[in-house]
């Protein structure tokens, strides 16, 4: 086995096993620094298709942004064994029905799909690079990605608009 | 891949390395002797000459001390939150550009461990995974206190990382590269970017202060509110490493300021030496000019402690979202006027 295949399976069972326990574990904090740890080894896989940048902004992103303020949330509610809601038999129902299809659905993905791993191969070529990526983003792709950047925009001022209402709501008790 | 490579590299990162510890050192050793010079004390003189060796003395107390545990159900996590907060303070150091290039035994050896193509954004990776040391120590402590002080670091760094980021955009406009070995070249002799972005480096300088925990924004650690904020219930070596990435940070910082807006090891007068003198002794030089421009801001650092008093934390809010962020829209909106109608 190669170098980059060892650390390909390497980087997958740490993925699988960190996403499993994201799940499983009970206490809220745990599962979230495991879905950190997930995140990194994500991060690991761009980089091994000589992604740096998706790598890098992944990492900046999810773990170092969107993962943070999760954590952040997670412990000034500060969850305990008590606090647990009871969940109504038949949400559990009808959680057990969608994982069934789901399971289904990926099941069959992966029967019908190409199960052939290709070999890691050195193209030479340049696609990863700032340049290029700036290049397509900005001429070939630009009106998707201004319509992305419109999209995080107005989720922000959505956000904002939403803490403020409940702001002058107070005021006006 | 040859085996010279990886061995040039290994010895490399491993200097690295013991320099930033030294420097970490050494800059606990800096701060009090700087506090006591602004406070007309004399500070350590008792270890050594002139106290040089009080940073060992202090390693060895910390390391002797008795480990103490908190009850908690997270013994693991509580270990993991210095481990984190130490090694991404020292994983920063892996794209600068110490110096050019030297030459040893024929082969040239480039003064960078990596130079990556995002070699910014990197950092900025790095230092927003940071967060994670200490908010994982604050809440494994198991302590409202450490909590409250961990969320409070947290929050500040998390909004402070908002305007460096801003601030940083102007300066990729400007030098149009995120690779800091770019940055460095294309500042030779005095073209250094702080001219260029005076605005930006300011805002860039807050920041910093911001992201290393120093006064004026320490309330991490406000001694009168919350005890000693995330690391209350550290003790020993635990705290030990939370104190020394801290000077770690503080020397990663500046360095990266001395890079980006200062010109790094550039020098006046560094191609004529590179012609005349020998690329050794040059870089040699320019070395030891990026690492007294280190120095000069890490006394800065220690200056403005012993100098401004804290901020509120309103006040720190209000100055990072309702200004900083501002500015540092406007200074892009600037930076590409300017692009745009000079180049």
């Amino acid at each position: 086995m190669s170098p980059i295949l060892i650390t390909f399976y390497f980087l997958s069972a740490i993925t699988l096993a960190t996403a499993f326990l994201t799940i499983y574990s009970k206490n809220p904090i745990h599962s979230a620094i495991y879905l950190v740890l997930c995140f990194f080894s994500i991060a690991g896989h761009y980089l091994l298709f000589n992604a740096q940048f998706l790598a890098i902004v992944h990492i900046i992103v999810y773990s170092g942004a969107i993962m943070v303020l999760f954590l952040f949330t997670i412990m000034l509610m500060n969850l305990n064994k008590e606090d647990e809601v009871h969940k109504p038999r038949i949400t559990r129902l009808g959680a057990i029905t969608v994982f069934i299809l789901m399971s289904v659905v990926l099941v069959t993905i992966f029967i019908n799909s190409k199960t052939i791993m290709g070999d890691y191969d050195v193209s030479g070529e340049d696609f990863q690079s700032i340049k290029k990526l700036g290049n397509v983003l900005l001429n070939e792709y630009m009106v998707p990605f201004e319509f992305a950047s419109i999209l995080l925009l107005v989720a922000m001022i959505g956000v904002v608009l939403l803490s403020k209402k409940e702001k002058i709501g107070k005021s006006n008790e | 891949m040859d085996s010279a490579f990886i061995i040039e590299k290994s010895v490399f990162i491993v200097i690295i390395f013991a320099i930033t510890m030294v420097m970490a050192m050494y800059s606990t050793w800096a701060e009090r002797k700087v506090a006591a010079f602004l406070q007309d004390r004399v500070g350590p003189n008792r270890a050594g000459w002139g106290g040089l060796l009080q940073p060992l003395a202090d390693g060895m107390k910390l390391f002797a001390k008795e480990e103490f545990e908190p009850d908690t159900k997270n013994k693991f996590l509580f270990f993991v939150g210095p481990a984190v907060a130490m090694s991404t303070a020292l994983m920063t150091s892996a794209v600068i550009p110490w110096g050019d290039r030297l030459e040893i035994f024929g082969r040239t050896v480039i003064l960078q461990a990596t130079d990556i193509d995002v070699s910014l954004l990197y950092i900025f990776g790095v230092v927003s995974v940071g967060v994670y040391g200490i908010m994982i120590g604050g809440w494994a402590s198991n302590n409202k206190f450490s909590l409250m002080g961990a969320v409070r670091a947290a929050s500040q760094m998390v909004s402070y990382e908002v305007a460096m980021g801003l601030s940083i955009i102007a300066l990729v406009m400007m030098t149009g590269t995120l690779s800091l070995k770019e940055v460095s070249l294309q500042q030779q002799g005095m073209n250094w970017n702080v001219f260029y972005q005076p605005v930006g480096f300011l805002i860039f300088l807050i920041c910093a202060f911001a992201e290393t925990n120093r006064t004026p924004f320490d309330l991490a650690e406000c001694e009168s509110e919350l005890i000693g904020g995330y690391h209350t219930e550290y003790s020993s070596m635990k705290m030990g490493f939370y104190l020394f990435a801290e000077y770690a940070n503080m020397f990663i910082s500046s360095t990266i300021l001395a890079v980006l807006y200062f010109g790094g090891y550039n020098y006046p007068g560094m191609h004529w030496m590179v012609e005349n003198v020998g690329v050794n002794a040059a870089n040699i030089i320019g070395i030891g000019v990026l690492f007294i421009k280190i120095c000069a801001f890490i006394f800065f650092y220690m200056w403005v402690r012993w100098t401004i008093p804290r901020f509120r934390y309103d006040q720190l809010m209000n100055l990072g979202w309702k200004i900083l962020i501002p500015l540092s829209i406007i200074n892009i909106i600037i930076t590409g006027i300017c692009i745009l109608a000079f180049k």
